[in-house]
């Protein structure tokens, strides 16, 4: 199983390689956040985390 | 006066132009976010029909890898070149076809564990849930969630090379801690692409369809894994 490691981790590093321009364009050109930003947009991942759980505790 | 009711006229008239301009490019953005839904709906429905025929043929585990990287590959040097023709619709259903295929084998093998059917239709039905509902949430709020691009990014980057590590580590809780992370952060870019649609900035459907499809993948297997890890005493 060894070259399913190989392989992964091969396509793996092509992605990292490929998405790294995206990561520099978003770092440098990202709008700065205004106030009450963030808090809507953890509101609803906060909401994510929850309904995880709740799943979680669904199948347990 | 009637150098008044002329300035007048053209104000008007701008007036009215500029509602038009405006009318024309809320039709545009309606469209494309229309066309995106429409296009998301009918390959996630072909990745269902790929993955039961890989359940059916019951193929090997391995094609999970070999048809994520085809997809990947077709992802990264194929789509955004055929994107703004019709060739970009064949290309996203070879994508979305390929990733169901390979989803095939890792039904199977959820399949066989004492609570398999309930696991994968409980991951399936949060995974449509968590989509809507975020959805619905961007599209009704009409924030811009553009800001969040620099650190979903980053998290995706840190998450990747975290990944690439427990290839070779092996850690259980590192993957748990990775797949709660995926679905976080795959749920911040359901916020960030349909903000971007939404408000305009994104004008090709089918690249829009291939970010909201691989962000629902994404939190479709991850939340698969944690349930399963999860899921058992």
């Amino acid at each position: 199983m060894d070259w399913m490691k190989i392989g992964q981790a091969g396509l793996l590093i092509m992605f990292i390689v490929v998405m790294f321009p995206a990561v520099r364009h978003w770092s440098k050109n990202s709008p700065k956040a205004e106030s009450g930003d963030w808090k809507a947009a953890l509101l609803p991942l906060a909401g994510v985390i929850l309904f995880v759980a709740l799943l979680i505790s669904m199948v347990r | 006066m009637l150098k008044d009711r002329e300035y007048m006229q053209r104000a008007g008239g701008a007036q009215a132009l500029s509602a038009q301009a405006i009318q024309e490019s809320v039709l545009a953005t309606n469209k494309v976010l229309k066309n995106t839904y429409l296009l998301l709906s009918a390959t996630l429905l072909f990745s269902a029909l790929t993955a039961g025929i890989s359940m059916a043929l019951a193929l090997p585990p391995m094609t999970y890898l070999i048809s994520v990287g085809i997809a990947m590959v077709a992802g990264i040097f194929v789509l955004p070149r055929t994107a703004n023709s019709g060739a970009g619709i064949g290309v996203i259903f070879l994508i979305t076809g390929m990733l169901g295929l390979g989803l095939g084998p890792l039904l199977t093998m959820y399949l066989e564990l004492p609570k398999g059917p309930q696991i994968i239709g409980t991951a399936l039905g949060g995974t449509g849930a968590i989509f809507l509902a975020l959805s619905a949430y961007t599209l009704t709020s009409k924030r811009n969630f553009n800001f969040m691009g620099g650190f979903l990014f980053a998290g995706f980057m840190v998450v990747l090379i975290a990944a690439l590590a427990n290839i070779f580590l092996a850690m259980p809780a590192l993957s748990l801690a990775l797949s709660a992370g995926i679905i976080l952060l795959m749920s911040g870019f359901i916020l960030f692409d349909t903000s971007r649609i939404a408000r305009g900035e994104e004008t090709n459907y089918i690249m829009a369809t291939y970010g909201i499809y691989l962000a629902i993948f994404n939190i479709f297997i991850n939340l698969l894994a944690l349930l399963g890890i999860m899921g058992d005493d």
